[in-house]
């Protein structure tokens, strides 16, 4: 190995990977949000297809798309590598669980979230692929744009998926909450001024951006109701 | 107070092990923890069976031996004590009180309650010290050294090396214990030396030795009886990727 | 001087003689340091210095203690300080002054030459901690910071928070791990040396037992080094901890060491009371509290007098007794002063609290003086503490307090190259008698545990080795074998007794004997009938002690058995050197031997001495001999704290 992959590799480092994947994901929410949003512009969809064109087809957002899935394999393949380590270094449990109540609950959940996450990915992206590169969506009537939007209506009209959508996004918020600050301390930003409001901001952003991202499925699936 | 333990057990390493239910009576409010068993233990002997086996020594706190996991908590209940300065006054009339040894992978038991900590020790040894021979050194205020960053040393030197990092951990990690001896040696003037190649050799004994990973849950600092700082484990964290950028070592 | 106890202090001016014994000393060729080895036993502060340092050197050492980690042993629980003579605050200390006050501290029982180089050495420790990161505590400048600790006139003691003996401990402790790591010195944890072996009346190695397996195994080596520390666990109770034991020293007695000043114990004022049978410790707290609490009984006894109904008792039933009787120093007289006048309080039946053995040590007028928060500032971990072990409030009740056994001034005789009477065995801090006469100084235990395993032994271990051939004796010799048989013997026979009490029972029973007759205040009367008691006690414990399990596997009731079995003949013979030394003097205060004012009496003409004991088989008396202690430069004074 060469001296980068095995500082890479130690505990240490896998957690810096875990750290800096982890950061990137959480910018890449906020992006991800703002299209989603454009699905309650009430113009049927057009501005969230115009973006979504505009994101397929431009080449800086082409490569950061690899770059991500890039991050989100290297999330995946260290979070469970540290999972099974983390695992294995305690063989024999406590018959007592700890009951102090002083660490946040969602820390030490972090691997069962994330493995709810994968789930609820592989489901999202084997849509994301399959109408990218293998049905191609219809455009929207006299454009080249691809009218995804009317799909996300139509799948958005299933309780099932938007009961299970929602559910995703709750664990997502409990993953972000650990996962926000611990990204911080990872990198060795831990500060007495600068720590509490990583952690406020943190817990801020676990709520918030989950609940946008939650409110879409429920509000279209309300509409739809009520139309 | 009478009371309920269920102990583990444990002839020796070999051994499954398992709990053990002891009834005991007439404890006294103002006895320590390990004085309740040091009773328990007299009744056993008098009876002809093997006393509970524990590690203590000092028992006033600093020795860092006495090692137990109460009721699910490394030194029990209380914050900032260790198991030999808990009193049975923390504890009520008719509790039933579970007792388990450390747990951790690197940390097997020897026997009862029991534990082998030596992994500790060869994390020290893999750099946990300034490489300096007795004799030739410069005189004690040659170097100037700004209180607070004494101060701060100082809070990560209070370590006792007893393991309940390790074993309050959900991971078994030793990034605590680590932490505290990196940190001490990074914030003095005499540990700059050999900062980098001792943070990198120590975590990397400490990897081998087969500890978890940290996640940053904080259950090592809420038990840990000197109350260590998690800042600590984010500045060895710091002082790992400083040593991995710039340090030499390929 | 005795014949046999040639101190071999050098010629020459007090001064110079270390300089001119380091100058005069044998060297050993660096590349033939290789070619020996040594075995240091304990690792506390003299055994982890001496092995880190002689590992340095290029010996081959062998380091042992019986905790699961070197960093463990009790001089990791020191809390006070570390003196020095460096005089940082400029207020008038020197290297002769440190050497004055332990000499007067010691009240005139300890050797000039070996206190002057211990004052002598004191700031290279200093230095040689700094070096090594010890976090001492500084100044806002920057520079180390002293306070003044123990009642002496200048600030010489270094400190690290209240743990100072923990981060001195780690700073040998990290300096001995880098020698394991360097394959210099191989360290046996847990682990227990059960005897010496001697080859050609040399000390050549020991036997010990793994305390996981059982096993018993011999090391063969050039020289021993024994720092295993002090004996106070002979009292039960005491600050020791709970594995603190005599068993090297005392096996090492009984192959040939002689046994210096084995009465002279430190009970220190400070400790929190017994409260019930069940006690396995005492808690210190430190000295200082003694600097803003006021110590005092009720003046007519009230039986059972709790803290809390003390704070109703009006100002004029109780009884300041130490600002009675001692107006100029009143609650900050000396620790064995502070400690008699509490029994004496308690002998009349004035003491308080459940157990009528204790006294009250009040807060309450400094509280009011300066305030809750300056007090929690200075005291607020201690009251903690005292809060965590008694379940009362400092702040709002008085504390209760009582002298226990802390420290054990008395150990093996050695010269001044701390060998002793077994040539190659040598002896380093609490396990030696040298430096603190009878009575030690404050923040002076580090200085010197420190000082014998960084400055002292390098030199003069390399003195003897330099005059021997390097061969090796092979553990097959017959010596080792008779030693490993003999040890073998010895745990079989604790393991079949089969008898009814436990090894507690009669640990307890000493306990109280050499409490009550051999603690604070001693008379012939009461000596001699604890010395018949004693015996009988050990004649029962070999017919009638119960130890449980096997000897191949971990078995505490046998480690604890082994050490109350040698603590029961240890014992005896302070007994001995208690009975025959009818003069008061440090921590030794012979009730026939004292001032009209009731105050320690010192016999200087009859008692100038060292009284060091030589084993002269099983059951027979131990022989006493004499080593003259002759004082050329300070003048005898008589102690007084009017």
């Amino acid at each position: 190995m060469s001296w980068f992959t095995k500082a890479l590799s130690g505990s240490v480092g896998k957690k810096l990977v875990m750290s800096l994947t982890g950061l990137f994901l959480i910018l890449f929410l906020i992006e991800h949000l703002i299209g989603n949003f454009m699905l309650l512009k009430g113009d049927g969809g057009v501005a969230f297809n115009e973006f979504a064109h505009f994101m397929k087809h431009n080449p800086v957002i082409l490569v950061g798309e690899i770059v991500m899935f890039i991050g989100i394999l290297l999330h995946v393949i260290d979070g469970l590598a540290l999972e099974r380590k983390n695992r294995s270094a305690r063989p024999i449990g406590y018959a007592t669980p700890n009951k102090s109540a002083v660490t946040s609950w969602t820390s030490k959940y972090m691997g069962p979230f994330g493995i709810i996450i994968l789930i609820f990915l592989a489901i999202h992206l084997y849509d994301f692929f399959r109408y990218k590169y293998f049905s191609p969506v219809d455009n929207m009537p006299g454009t080249d744009i691809s009218d995804l939007a009317s799909l996300v209506y139509i799948k958005f009209q299933s309780l099932v998926y938007v009961v299970f959508y929602v559910i995703a996004m709750i664990v997502i918020g409990f993953h972000l909450n650990h996962g926000f600050q611990s990204a911080f301390q990872t990198l060795g930003l831990n500060h007495a001024k600068y720590t509490p409001a990583i952690k406020f901001i943190g817990s801020l952003y676990a709520i918030l951006v989950p609940l946008g991202y939650a409110l879409i499925p429920v509000i279209i699936y309300i509409q739809n109701i009520s139309n | 107070m009478n009371l309920t333990l269920k102990i583990w057990r444990q002839k020796n390493q070999q051994d499954k092990g398992g709990f053990k239910d002891y009834k005991i009576s007439d404890i006294s409010p103002d006895m320590s923890f390990l004085e309740m068993i040091d009773v328990l233990n007299e009744d056993l002997v008098k009876k002809g069976e093997d006393p509970v086996h524990f590690d203590h020594d000092c028992r006033e706190g600093i020795c860092g031996m006495c090692s137990m996991v109460i009721n699910g908590r490394p030194h029990g209940p209380k914050q900032a004590i260790t198991t030999c300065q808990l009193h049975m006054r923390s504890f009520s009339d008719g509790d039933t009180i579970t007792i388990e040894p450390w747990r951790a992978k690197a940390f097997p038991v020897i026997k009862d309650l029991v534990v082998d900590r030596t992994p500790f020790e060869r994390i020290m040894q893999a750099g946990g010290y300034v490489s300096i021979n007795t004799g030739g050194v410069p005189d004690a205020n040659a170097i100037p050294i700004p209180k607070n960053m004494a101060e701060d040393a100082m809070d990560a030197a209070a370590c006792i090396g007893c393991g309940a990092c390790v074993a309050s951990c959900k991971n078994a990690s030793a990034m605590l214990f680590v932490s505290a001896k990196v940190s001490q040696l990074a914030l003095l003037p005499q540990g700059m030396i050999e900062r980098k190649s001792r943070v990198e050799k120590m975590l990397m004994q400490m990897d081998a030795e087969g500890f978890g990973a940290c996640t940053n849950t904080g259950a090592c600092s809420a038990e840990c009886p000197k109350e260590i700082s998690l800042t600590h484990i984010a500045r060895l964290n710091r002082e790992y990727y400083s040593a991995k950028v710039y340090s030499e070592n390929v | 001087m005795s014949k046999i106890l040639d101190s071999k202090v050098p010629e020459g001016a007090l001064a110079e003689k270390w300089s001119k014994h380091k100058f005069n000393v044998k060297l050993v060729n660096p590349a033939n340091k290789r070619k020996y080895d040594i075995i240091v036993v304990g690792t506390g502060l003299a055994g982890a210095s001496a092995a880190a340092s002689l590992g340095e050197l290029g010996y081959n050492v062998k380091a042992f203690c019986f905790q699961d980690s070197a960093r463990r042993a009790h001089s990791i629980a020191a809390q006070g300080g570390i003196n020095a003579a460096k005089n940082y605050p400029n207020d008038g200390d020197s290297v002769f002054r440190l050497f004055y006050d332990t000499i007067k501290g010691g009240d005139y029982r300890s050797r000039e030459a070996n206190v002057y180089r211990l004052a002598e050495v004191s700031n290279n420790i200093i230095d040689q901690c700094v070096a090594q990161g010890v976090p001492f505590a500084r100044d806002y400048g920057g520079l180390l910071d002293n306070r003044s600790f123990g009642g002496a006139q200048v600030s010489r003691t270094f400190y690290a928070r209240g743990q100072t003996g923990q981060q001195l401990l780690l700073g040998a402790y990290s300096a001995l791990t880098r020698q394991v790591a360097n394959g210099k010195v191989k360290l046996y944890d847990r682990t227990e040396m059960l005897d010496l072996v001697l080859v050609d009346g040399k000390a050549r190695g020991i036997v010990t037992r793994n305390l996981i397996t059982g096993k018993i195994e011999s090391h063969s080596a050039h020289a021993v080094v024994l720092a295993t520390g002090g004996y106070g666990n002979v009292f039960f109770l005491s600050t020791n901890a709970m594995g603190s034991n005599a068993t090297a020293a005392w096996r090492a007695h009984k192959k040939g060491a002689f046994f210096a000043n084995p009465s002279f114990t430190q009970i220190h004022p400070t400790c929190i009371p017994v409260s019930g049978d069940h006690q396995s410790k005492l808690t210190l707290m430190s000295e200082s509290l003694r600097n803003d609490g006021r110590v005092w009984v009720p003046k007519k006894a009230i039986k059972g007098l709790s803290a809390k109904d003390a704070v109703s008792l009006p100002e004029e039933d109780r009884d300041y007794f130490l600002e009675r009787k001692y107006p100029s120093f009143g609650n900050l007289v000396p620790r064995d002063v502070a400690s008699r006048n509490a029994k004496m309080m308690c002998d009349e039946g004035r003491g308080v609290g459940s157990t009528g053995l204790a006294v009250f040590l009040d807060f309450a007028d400094a509280i009011k003086r300066s305030g809750k928060d300056v007090i929690t500032a200075k005291y607020g971990n201690l009251f903690d503490m005292y809060q965590q072990i008694t379940g009362d409030n400092p702040y709002e009740v008085p504390m209760m307090i009582y002298p226990a056994v802390h420290y054990t001034m008395g150990g093996l005789w050695v010269d001044y190259n701390l060998m002793t009477t077994v040539p190659g065995l040598y002896a380093a801090g609490e396990c030696n008698f040298s430096d603190h006469g009878a009575n030690r100084l404050g923040a002076s235990a580090l200085m010197q545990g420190l000082a014998d395993g960084y400055f002292v032994l390098p030199y003069t271990i390399g003195d003897y080795l330099a005059n021997m051939p390097n061969e090796k004796v092979s553990t097959d010799h017959e010596a080792f074998q008779t030693a490993e048989k003999e040890v073998k013997e010895r745990i079989n026979k604790l393991l079949s007794v089969n008898g009814n009490k436990t090894v507690d029972e009669f640990h307890k029973e000493l306990g109280k004997i050499m409490w009550d007759y051999c603690g604070m205040s001693r008379n012939e009367e009461g000596l001699k009938k604890a010395k018949k008691m004693i015996s009988e006690i050990r004649k029962e414990f070999w017919e009638n002690v119960n130890v449980i399990g096997d000897n191949h596997e971990m078995n505490q009731s046998l480690e604890k058995a082994n050490r109350v079995a040698d603590f029961l003949e240890l014992g005896e013979v302070m007994v001995d050197d208690a009975l025959q030394r009818s003069e008061s003097c440090g921590g030794h205060f012979r009730e026939e031997s004292q001032t009209p004012e009731g105050e320690a009496l010192r016999i200087d003409d009859m008692f100038s001495f060292v009284a060091a004991f030589e084993y002269a088989g099983d059951n027979q008396p131990e022989k006493l001999h004499k080593e003259d202690l002759v004082f050329d430069n300070v003048k005898l004074t008589q102690r007084s704290y009017k």
